[in-house]
C-alpha cells in the first residue's frame, strides 16, 4: 500500500534521509523512533505531503504521494492541532463541514444534525462527552489530544499520522492514550504511523518498529550522510538484547552529532 | 526587607497610589490658577474651575446665540461620525488586505512590498492632496483617517495571520478543507479579536488625524472648536474639550475591550 524506493531527503548539502526502502501493508501500526534530527518527523511530513521528496519514490497505492495534505491521511501533532476558536463539539463537526465542496464549510439543516450526532458518538468513544461545550484552552493536555484524535477520525482517513502525539503528556495519561489509540486503530482498521522519542513506547505499541539512525558518519562533515531505517522489527518478538543494541546505537549517534 | 522588585502594594494602598497623581495634578492646577488670577483677574491662561464650569454650561447646556445649536453635542456627533466611519473603513480594508496577504503567498508577493511602502507615507503630508481631490467636505476628513490607519491595521493583521500555527492549516487540509473554507472557518474567526486589538491601538492615531483635518477645514467638530476658540485664548473651553476627548477615547477603548471579551471568550483564556 505504501512503498518507498531509494528515498532521499536533502536540504542543500544537508542529507537528512538516505536510501530508504520499505513496504507497508494496510492495517499496520508502525512506530518510528530515533534520535532528534534523525529524519523520522521529516519522513512523516513527506507522507503527509508538507515536505517534498528529494529523490527516489514514495508511493501510496502505487502513485506518488500528493504534494499537499489531503483527506486520505489524518494527522495529530504534539500541539496546535485543534482549532482554538471552536468548542470541542464544533472542532469535531468541522471535519464534516470541510468535507462539503462549498465556500465556507458551513453546515445546515439535516447535514448539521447528522454531523452533530456523528461527532457526539465519536466524543463518547474518546471520553470527551462531558466536555463538548468547552474551548480547547479549557482542556488538559490529554483531553486536547483526545480531541485532536477524534477530529482526525471523523474525516475517515485510511492512514493516521501521529507526530509525537503524547510527548507533552504525563506518564499516567500517556498509558491511557496508548490504550485509546490501539482500540481506535483496530476499530477503524487504520494504518498508523507514530513518531515518538520514547523507545519503550515502540516496543509494545502496534505491529512494527522502525529505528531511524545514521550508519555512516564523517566527523568533519556531520551532515554529509543521512539517516536510514536501521532496524525494522515486528513488535512482540523483540528480545532484551536487541533493545540494548538499539539503545547503544542511538546513544553513539547522539554523541557523534553533538 | 524584600527586594524592591518583589514588593507589591496592598489593595488599599494600590487605590491610593493610583489616585495620588490625579489629585496632585488637580491641586497643582488650582494653586497655579489661583496665584495667576490673584495677580490679574482677567488672566485667560489658567481659568478657575468656576470659569471652566461656566464654559461647560455655555457649550453643552445652552443653545448657541448664533446658530441655536448645543455646540458640544453638535461637535461630538460630527467628530465621532467622522472617526467611526474612518475607522470602520480602515478596519474592513485592513482586514481584507492583511488576511489575503497573510494567507496567500501569491497575493503577498504583489501586495506586501507595496503595503510596506505605502505605510511609510506620512498621512498628514498627503492631506492637501485629499483636500484637492475630495474637496473640503466630509469625504476628505474620513479619507484621511482611513488612509492614516489602514496600513497599520493591514500589516498587523498580516502578521497575526502568519502567526496562526501552520499545524492548524495542515489539519484543516487533512479534513478535506479547500482554501476558501480555511479562510472562512479557520483564519477569519481567529483574526476577529486581533482586529479589535488593532483597532484599539490605532484609535489614538485616528483621533490625531481627525483633529488635524478638522483644524484645517471644518465648520463643526471637537478639533474645529478647539482651534477656533484658540483665537480668543479661550482656555476655559479648550481644557474641558480636551478632557471630553480623553474621556471619549477612554470609553471607546473600554467598550471595544468588553465587546472582545464577550464575543471571543476563547481568545481571552490565554490557551493554545
Amino acid at each position: 500500500m505504501i512503498e518507498a524506493r531509494n528515498l532521499w531527503k536533502k536540504y542543500g548539502d544537508n542529507v537528512v534521509l538516505e536510501r530508504v526502502n520499505l513496504r507497508v501493508e494496510e492495517g499496520e501500526f508502525i512506530t518510528l523512533v530515533g534520535t532528534s534530527g534523525c529524519g523520522k518527523s521529516t519522513f512523516l511530513n513527506m507522507l503527509l505531503g508538507t515536505e517534498p521528496v528529494s529523490s527516489g519514490e514514495l508511493l501510496l497505492h502505487g502513485k506518488p504521494v500528493s504534494g499537499e495534505p489531503g483527506p486520505d491521511r489524518g494527522i495529530v501533532f504534539q500541539q496546535y492541532s485543534v482549532f482554538p476558536h471552536m468548542t470541542v463539539l464544533q472542532n469535531v463537526m468541522a471535519a464534516r463541514g470541510f468535507a462539503r465542496r462549498n465556500l465556507t464549510g458551513a453546515l445546515f439543516g439535516s447535514a448539521r444534525r447528522a454531523a452533530r450526532e456523528e461527532a457526539l458518538a465519536l466524543l463518547e468513544e474518546v471520553g470527551l462527552s462531558h466536555a463538548q461545550g468547552l474551548y480547547p484552552a479549557e482542556l488538559s493536555g490529554g483531553m486536547r489530544q483526545r480531541l485532536a484524535i477524534a477530529q482526525a477520525l471523523l474525516g475517515r482517513p485510511g492512514i493516521l499520522l501521529l507526530d509525537e502525539p503524547f510527548g507533552a503528556l504525563d506518564p499516567g495519561i500517556r498509558a491511557d492514550m496508548h490504550d485509546l489509540v490501539l482500540r481506535l486503530w483496530r476499530q477503524y482498521r487504520l494504518t498508523v504511523f507514530m513518531v515518538t522519542h520514547d523507545l519503550k513506547e515502540g516496543f509494545y505499541l502496534g505491529t512494527r518498529l522502525w529505528v531511524f539512525d545514521k550508519t555512516r558518519h564523517d566527523p568533519q562533515a556531520p551532515n554529509a550522510y543521512g539517516a536510514t531505517i536501521t532496524y525494522d522489527l515486528p513488535v512482540g518478538k523483540i528480545d532484551r538484547d536487541t533493545l540494548s543494541d538499539i539503545d547503544r546505537d542511538l546513544a553513539r549517534t547522539a554523541n557523534e552529532t553533538e | 526587607m524584600k527586594r524592591l522588585i518583589n514588593q507589591t502594594p496592598a489593595p488599599m494602598l494600590r487605590v491610593l497610589l493610583t489616585l495620588l497623581p490625579f489629585v496632585a495634578l488637580v491641586l497643582l492646577y488650582m494653586l497655579a490658577s489661583d496665584a495667576r488670577l490673584a495677580e490679574n483677574p482677567a488672566d485667560k491662561l489658567l481659568p478657575s474651575f468656576a470659569q471652566i464650569g461656566d464654559a461647560i454650561q455655555r457649550m453643552a447646556f445652552e443653545p448657541s446665540k448664533r446658530s441655536g445649536d448645543y455646540l458640544l453635542w453638535e461637535d461630538t456627533l460630527s467628530s465621532l461620525t467622522r472617526l467611526g466611519l474612518g475607522v470602520v473603513i480602515a478596519a474592513v480594508i485592513g482586514l481584507a488586505l492583511g488576511l489575503f496577504t497573510g494567507a496567500l503567498p501569491l497575493v503577498a508577493a504583489t501586495a506586501s512590498p507595496l503595503l510596506t511602502v505605502v505605510s511609510l507615507i506620512p498621512p498628514l503630508a498627503i492631506l492637501p492632496v485629499l483636500f484637492i481631490v475630495f474637496g473640503l467636505g466630509e469625504l476628505s476628513k474620513v479619507a484621511l483617517i482611513a488612509i492614516g490607519i489602514t496600513p497599520f491595521i493591514a500589516r498587523d493583521i498580516q502578521r497575526r495571520t502568519q502567526e496562526i500555527p501552520s499545524e492548524q492549516l495542515v489539519k484543516a487540509q487533512t479534513l478535506g478543507a479547500n482554501t476558501s473554507q480555511i479562510i472562512c472557518r479557520v483564519l477569519l474567526p481567529q483574526l476577529m479579536p486581533r482586529l479589535v486589538d488593532a483597532v484599539r491601538l490605532s484609535l489614538g492615531a485616528g483621533w490625531l488625524f481627525l483633529i488635524a483635518a478638522e483644524a484645517i477645514a471644518a465648520t463643526e467638530g471637537l478639533g474645529y472648536r478647539i482651534f477656533l476658540v484658540r483665537r480668543y485664548m479661550a482656555m476655559d473651553v479648550i481644557l474641558p474639550y480636551v478632557a471630553w476627548i480623553t474621556l471619549l477615547a477612554f470609553v471607546i477603548d473600554a467598550l471595544l475591550a468588553a465587546l472582545s471579551r464577550r464575543l471571543f471568550p476563547w481568545h481571552h483564556q490565554g490557551g493554545h
